[in-house]
Formats: structure tokens, sequence, C-alpha cells
């Protein structure tokens, strides 16, 4: 009976996945609109809100945790990505999203960011990316663009920005995406692909900062982004995907940049997880001949 | 009393293979059931420089290195000129006459020349000099041969039969030689029929972690706590131990605090540089009131300082690590057995009490090698993962309502692993009410913010009456009490034995469990002593300094050492007669020995 009770589950409801709190993001802050994909991808992926473990680190978008009824973690600036690797591979079965901004992960956690994609760590990390610092009042953010002034660059930043697909493509990141808030349809199904892939998926996504950031509104992406669908690009094609990863200007393309299937997930590498279950489920100890066996080593 | 007591000095640069001549000998020993100390002193250089070990058996425990070398075996030199000054009368000096000469030799100093050329013609290679001399030194203590030859075969077993036939055939000669050019030791090595086990510090905490159910272990490589990683990466397969070697020290933190969210002991290792890179982490394991465990295995700072050598220089920072208060469990232990059992102990705790717990090891112990009685290694160790809800997927039921950070009396809150149906909940390093929702941000508020800092602080009420308050060894009515802490227990209690001898008589205080600490317990035992003198590793009397801040007693003398070399019984001695004689109220002592 149990096994035909769990068959039929009834699926979860964007209702249910509300969490304890109402978001408390400025008024036409991008955010929501991550939060309302996010939501309706895992009810159309079909997950179980207990078997989701959602980490963030700091930042207006790290707050995103408590405003999904999932398992959170709520973590440090820059380490959500970090903390995630721990969590996936002491729990595979729990399916891990992490959200932050992009100060959070491509400024102070960019080491994380750079070698969670190398090992190809299965999670699904959304950047909600507004290229600007928010919650500390509106200084420069590493994709904040060339010339833009803010509180840190009142006369205009000369550095240039990182951008975060070519460089996901190059870490060895195997989904690797871009959604603007502004095409909700698409934004779903680029997070509903990033938590059916089995890897690490990166979908950046254009969540405009209301408050702070003037130049890149939601207005400047409704006009410049382009679907990649649109434009007749393969997903499987690695010098497209760079080359479509590079164009920022009067057209600024979104959608699926690269997908490798073929490509082992960090935790599929691991022979100690093949068997047995997850690991924070295992029982504790040490068989009495394996002790007997560490002990002879030291005679 | 000891009956043999016969110290080893191998040195010579890096890449002389000294390591090898030391496991040989330490394992003769021990397979006879005698008592071993090994300390090697070296360098941050992978060839050259000057690298000394000292290697000590006796019928009993061995707790330091000692003072004296009976056997000095200077493979270049440079060795040589360093320490044949410093040999006593009786001890020998063997060395390759083809390379080595000695110079000025001080009295009843048995100089052992052997030719590597004529002993052994045909071998190639640097490494027949020690090979010889090995087997001369087990020539001048009558150890039967053919016990080095079952070792040595062993020892050489991957690199081929004829490897082990060259090293026999060299051995012998030398063997050989030993006993026809040399006096022998007026003692022989007894075998008394047990044998023991050998180990280092570093292996001994791994050992624990494992013994303690550690599933998940990460580290950025960094000296002297590597030995920790290098153990579980070789165990990882056969213990089912996940084992990543990972960007930094900040992601090793973080990734184990997110294992062990999920459920699994996790634990890192790393040195006072990664522990500072880890600092806001552990804050953030309190926080969110996960239980993590980090060694800190302790080296001379600071910043890079001297890598290879030791010190008891960070207590301050495992005091202080990250911002804000939060309840923290630190623990020194006291010896390489100590490593291992009290790794257990500390999971428990931290498990109990949803906290970060540290362990405070130095190079000292973490590379320094003892034997050890392997019954006392039992792996068969109690374990109580405290107030786990969905261990093994089974939560049992809900309403639906679960706070994670319920208040309660002891300020422990049943913990919900992520994956259990009915307990979903956000755990966050903002500051947070009951059900984990956030009042750092829109709606901060004086009094939650209180009561939830006050239900995590007040765990710690509850871990003090767990920890076994310290205890005095030796006499009660001790004329001086020699105060350490973590590391530096055996060689007090050696400088007491040789205090004794001098009608010194000395007891020992030695602190183990740090945070919590046992104050009014240790002022009691302070308050009744005639006179207490503080020996520690650091410049700045640390320990001294932070017994003061908890319980107001200010030592009447202070003995330091922050030379990245480990105190010596009688640089303990000297500065006993020192304070004694009221010459001094801090001694710090001089290393004779440069290495």
């Amino acid at each position: 009976m149990a096994t035909l009770v769990q068959a039929e589950r009834v699926k979860v409801t964007v209702k249910e996945l509300k969490g304890k709190v109402d978001p408390d993001w400025c008024l036409g802050c991008g955010d929501f609109g991550v939060l309302a994909a996010l939501k309706q991808a895992i009810v159309e992926a079909g997950l179980e809100p207990h078997k989701i473990l959602t980490i963030s680190g700091i930042g207006c978008s790290s707050n995103l945790p408590g405003y999904l009824n999932t398992y959170g973690m709520h973590t440090l600036h820059g380490r959500a990505l970090a903390v995630a690797t721990g969590a996936q591979l002491a729990n595979h079965d729990l399916k891990i999203v992490v959200t932050g901004g992009d100060g959070d992960g491509y400024g102070i956690g960019g080491n994380h960011f750079v070698h969670a994609m190398r090992r190809n760590v299965d999670l699904t990390y959304i950047v909600m990316n507004n290229q600007i610092y928010g919650l500390t009042t509106g200084q420069l953010s590493p994709t904040s663009i060339k010339g833009m002034n803010t509180k840190s660059t009142p006369f205009g930043s000369v550095e240039n920005p990182i951008n975060p697909i070519p460089l996901a493509i190059a870490a060895g990141a195997s989904y690797v995406a871009r959604g603007f808030t502004g095409q909700q349809r698409q934004l779903v199904e680029l997070i509903k692909g990033g938590l059916q892939h089995r890897g690490f998926a990166l979908i950046d996504t254009f969540s405009p900062c209301v408050t702070y950031n003037h130049d890149n509104t939601h207005e400047f992406f409704k006009q410049k982004t382009r679907k990649l669908e649109d434009m007749g690009h393969d997903p499987t094609d690695l010098h497209g995907a760079l080359e479509k990863g590079w164009m920022w200007g009067d057209v600024i393309p979104i959608g699926l940049f690269w997908r490798r299937e073929n490509l082992p997930a960090l935790d599929q590498l691991e022979p100690i997880l093949g068997e047995g279950g997850p690991l924070a489920h295992r029982p504790l100890g040490v068989a009495a001949d394996t002790a007997q066996a560490l002990i002879k080593e030291l005679m | 009393m000891r009956r043999i007591d016969l110290a080893i000095g191998i040195g010579g640069a890096a890449g002389q293979g000294i390591a090898t001549p030391g496991d040989i000998l330490a394992r003769i020993f021990v397979r006879r059931g005698l008592h071993v100390n090994a300390y090697n002193a070296y360098q941050s250089i992978i060839r050259g420089g000057h690298i000394f070990l000292t290697l000590r058996t006796s019928d009993q425990p061995v707790l330091s290195q000692g003072d004296k070398f009976d056997v000095l075996v200077p493979l270049n030199q440079d060795t040589m000129n360093r320490h044949l000054r410093l040999m006593r009368a009786g001890s020998a000096v063997l060395f390759n006459s083809d390379a080595i000469k000695p110079g000025g030799v001080p009295d009843g100093v048995q100089l052992c020349p052997f030719s590597v050329k004529a002993l052994a013609p045909t071998i190639k290679g640097d490494l027949v000099q020690n090979t010889i001399a090995l087997a001369a030194i087990l020539r001048l203590v009558k150890v039967e041969f053919k016990i080095l030859e079952e070792i040595l075969a062993i020892q050489f077993r991957r690199r081929g039969a004829a490897a082990v036939a060259d090293n026999v055939g060299v051995a012998r000669a030398g063997y050989e030689y030993a006993a026809t050019h040399f006096t022998e030791f007026p003692f022989a090595l007894p075998d008394l029929g047990k044998r023991l086990a050998f180990f280092e510090g570093n292996q001994a905490l791994a050992m624990g972690g494992a013994a303690a159910g550690v599933r998940f272990y990460c580290a950025y490589p960094m000296s002297p706590a590597s030995g920790v990683l290098h153990w579980m990466s070789r165990h990882a397969r056969q213990l089912g131990i996940m084992v990543r070697q990972v960007e930094d020290e900040i992601a090793v933190i973080n990734m184990a605090i997110g294992a062990a969210h999920t459920g699994c002991r996790a634990m890192c290792a790393t040195s006072g540089g990664g522990f500072a890179l880890m600092s806001e982490a552990l804050g953030a394991a309190a926080m969110m009131e996960i239980p993590v465990v980090c060694i800190n295995v302790q080296r001379a700072g600071p910043a890079t300082g001297v890598p290879t050598k030791t010190e008891q220089g960070d207590l301050w920072q495992m005091l202080g690590a990250g911002q804000g208060d939060y309840p923290r469990i630190i623990v020194a232990p006291t010896n390489i057995v100590d490593c291992f059992k009290l790794v257990p102990k500390v999971f428990n705790l931290v498990d109990k009490f949803q906290c970060p717990g540290i362990i405070l090891s130095d190079l000292l112990l973490s590379e320094g090698r003892s034997s050890i009685d392997p019954t006392e290694l039992d792996f068969n160790v109690p374990i109580d993962r405290g107030e786990l809800i969905g261990l093994n997927g089974n939560g049992g039921p809900s309403n639906g309502s679960f706070k994670r950070y319920l208040l309660t009396e002891s300020g422990i809150s049943p913990r919900a692993l992520p994956g259990t149906p009915g307990y979903l909940h956000v755990v966050a390093t903002d500051e947070h009410n009951e059900d984990g929702v956030l009042i750092s941000d829109e709606f901060t508020d004086p009094h939650k913010r209180q009561a939830i800092h006050e239900k995590r602080m007040r765990k710690m009420d509850g871990v003090l009456p767990l920890l076994p308050p310290p205890e005095l060894h030796g006499a009660a009515d001790a004329q001086v009490t020699l105060l350490g802490w973590g590391s530096t227990e055996g060689v007090i209690r050696e400088a007491i034995e040789q205090l004794a001898d001098a009608g010194i008589v000395a007891n020992n205080l030695q602190i183990r469990w740090l945070v919590p600490l046992h104050a009014d317990a240790i002022l009691s035992i302070l308050s009744k002593c005639q006179q207490v003198v503080v020996v520690e590793n650091n410049y700045s009397g640390q320990f001294a300094r932070y017994l003061r801040s908890e319980t107001g007693f200010a030592a009447a003398g202070h003995i330091r050492k922050y030379d990245g070399e480990p105190f010596m019984p009688h640089h303990i001695v000297d500065g006993i007669n020192a304070i004694l004689a009221g010459s001094t109220k801090l001694y710090v002592p001089v290393h004779e020995i440069q290495v």
C-alpha cells in the first residue's frame, strides 16, 4: 500500500511552495520573477519540497530560501557553493538548488564558483544578476558594466566586468544558461532544465535592481535580449556557445548556451557512493575486522 | 626505573633518506615491546637543509625526546659538525669515513667510522650508508641479525627481490664489521615479549575520526596538518569516508558544514593560517547550530611563520575565532594516544550541543610519533548523535509546525535533517527566530534577538559538567606545580622525574579541555599549591593570560619557549631551578641543538 500511496503522490502546487514569510524585496525587483519561475519549475519538474535543499549566500537575492517552502540554508556571503558541494556529496538523494547574486557568486565566492563547476557538482545554481550591490546600497559589482557610476565608482568604473557565461563554459559547467525575469516562460524552462540536468547547471539571470541600477533596467533588457532559440543556436556547439556568450551590445542573447550530457557529475565519479545510499544515513562505526586491519598497519 | 633508555639521532640533508632507517629501528623496537618516542626536526625544503630525527626507546613509556643522545648517525659533514660536540661519554658516532670527517671529539665518545666503498663496493646510491649504520647500531645493542633481515624484507618488498637481497647483503656487511671493529654497549636490547604499535599524532587524529564515524573529511594541504589528509585519503574507500582536497580552507569548513547539515559527521584539519580563513564559518556553524569538528595543528606563527616548527601560539586565535559570541568547544590533546581518544568524545559533544568543536594539536604531537599498546586503540566507542530527527530517513510524526530553534531550558533544540518529510525549515547565518525566520532585516526585534542569543549561549552551561575536571599529577604537597596545557604533558612529567632526582618535589596540572574551562576546579587546586609555574610553547604566555582572565589566578613563574623546537626536559628543569632560586620569574631556555 505504501508504494501505491507514494506513486499517487499529489504534485506540489506553487501555493504550497510559499515560504513562512513574504519577500522583503523592493517593489518591482526582478527577484520576484526568479522566485516565481523557480516555484513553477519545481512544480513542473515534479520535485518534492522536502527533498530539495535550497542554499544561498548573502545579499538581497540570497534571502530567497526564506520565501520558499523547501529545506533551506542561508549561509555566509559567497560560500553557498562550498556548502552545497558538501551537502550534495553527503546526501546525493537531495536536489540541491543554490541561489544568490552576482556579487555573492562571481565576486566574493568566485573561487568556489570556478571549482564547483570544474568538479561538475550536481546542483542548480541560479544567479540573480543585477550588476550592482543592492543590499549594501549600490556599489560596483563584478558584472557592472565598464563606465558605470556607482557609490564606489562615482567617476565611472574603469574595470571590465566578468562574463559568467564563457567563464562557466571554460570552467567545466555542463549546463550554462542565461535568463531574464522579463521572459518568465523561458526562465521557467531554463530552471526546469537545470533541475533535470545531472551536473552543474548555471542559470545566470538578469534580475534588474529597481533601486540602485538605473542603467541595466527591465526596459534595457527587454529591448536588447534575444532568445538563443530564435538565433538558431545549438547548445551542443561549443564554439557557438562561446561566441554567443561573448555577445554584449545591441543584442544580448538569453537561453541555453551550452549543455553537455555525457559528463559525469562528481558524486557519480566517487566509488564510495556507488552503493549504500546517501553517506548521511549510513551507520557509524568501524567493523571489528577493519579496526584490526587499521591497527595492524601500525605494528 | 628505566633499565633501558637509548636515544638515537640521525641527521642529514632532506632527501638523504632519514625516515627509512628511523622507521626500521622504530619497528624493531616496538616489535620487542619497547616504548618509542620519535621527533623529526626539519625545514620547509624538499632537498637540502638539515633534518634531524630523534628516536628514543625504553622499557618504560617514553615521555619526550629526552636530553641526550647515545648514538649519532651523521649522514653528512654538516650533521657531524652540528652535533658531535654535544655527544656525551659512553655514546657512539657512526659515520661513513669516505665522506665525513670528525672534528674535535668529546671525551669518552666512541667514533665508529666505516667505509661504504669497502663494505659495499658494488652497490650504488647514497642510501647505503644508512643501511650500514642501521645494522651497526643493532649490533652495538646486541639485536640478532635475523630481526633486521625480516624487517628489510618487509620494507623493500615493493622494490623487488633484488633490492631486498642488496639491502640484506649490505646490512650483513655492516653488522659484521661492527662486531669486530666497534665496542658494543654495556646492555642488550631486551625483548619484552609483547608487541606494541607505533603511530604519529596525525594518524591518531584521523583514526579517532574514523572511530567517531566521520563520513566526510575535507582539507587544503598545510603543514603540519596534512598527515590527517593523507591517512584519510589512503583509507577513504576502505572506510567509506568521502575525502576531498578543495580549493581553500574557506571552502573546507563550509563544505564540512554542508555535509554535517545533512547528517554526516564531518571533520577537517588545518594549521593556524588555514584556521584563520575558517574563522567566519565556525561562527556560521554555531549560528546555524550545525555540529562540525575542526583540528588546528599549530605551527610557529604569525603569518607563514615557520611552517615546519612547533608552537602553542594559536590559543587566543581559537578563543576569539570569528565575530561575535558563540558556543564552541575547544580541547587540546595532551599526548598522541589522547589524539585518538578525544575525537569521538568531541563528536559526541558537538552533536549533542550542535556547535563547532576545535581540537588544538601542534606539530610536536601531530608529527611526533609514539608507541602505543594496541589494545588501547578501541574503535568501539560510544556514539551519541544528540537530538536528531530524520536519521535513516525516519522523522516520525510531525504536526507541521517544526521550530528548528525552539527555545528550551538547555538551549538545545531538536535538529531535523533535510530530506525528512514534515520538518521543512531554513537555517540561517542571519539572526533568526525560533522557526528560522530572519529577524535581522525587516523585523529586527531586540527581545527575540536576546532570547535566541541566550538560547545558543546557554548550551555551554550543559557542556562543562560533562567534561572531567583536571587532576594534579604527582605529590599533592609538592613545592612547585608545573602547569601546562596540551602537548607539553610528556616533557613536563619527565622534567618532574629529573627534579625529583635532584631533591625537588614537583607536580603537574595539565589542562586538556580549554573551552569550557573548569575554572573553579582549577582555581581550587592552584590555590592549594605552593608555587605555580606555567610552562608553554609561546612568547606571550597565552595560557597564563587565559587562566588569569577566567580565574583571576596569576602564576608565580613562567617558562616559555618560542624558537620553534619543543622543550627538552632539562629546559624545564633549568627554568624551575632559576625560578625557585628567585633569579627570574620568566625563564626562556636556549635550544642547544642547531637544527
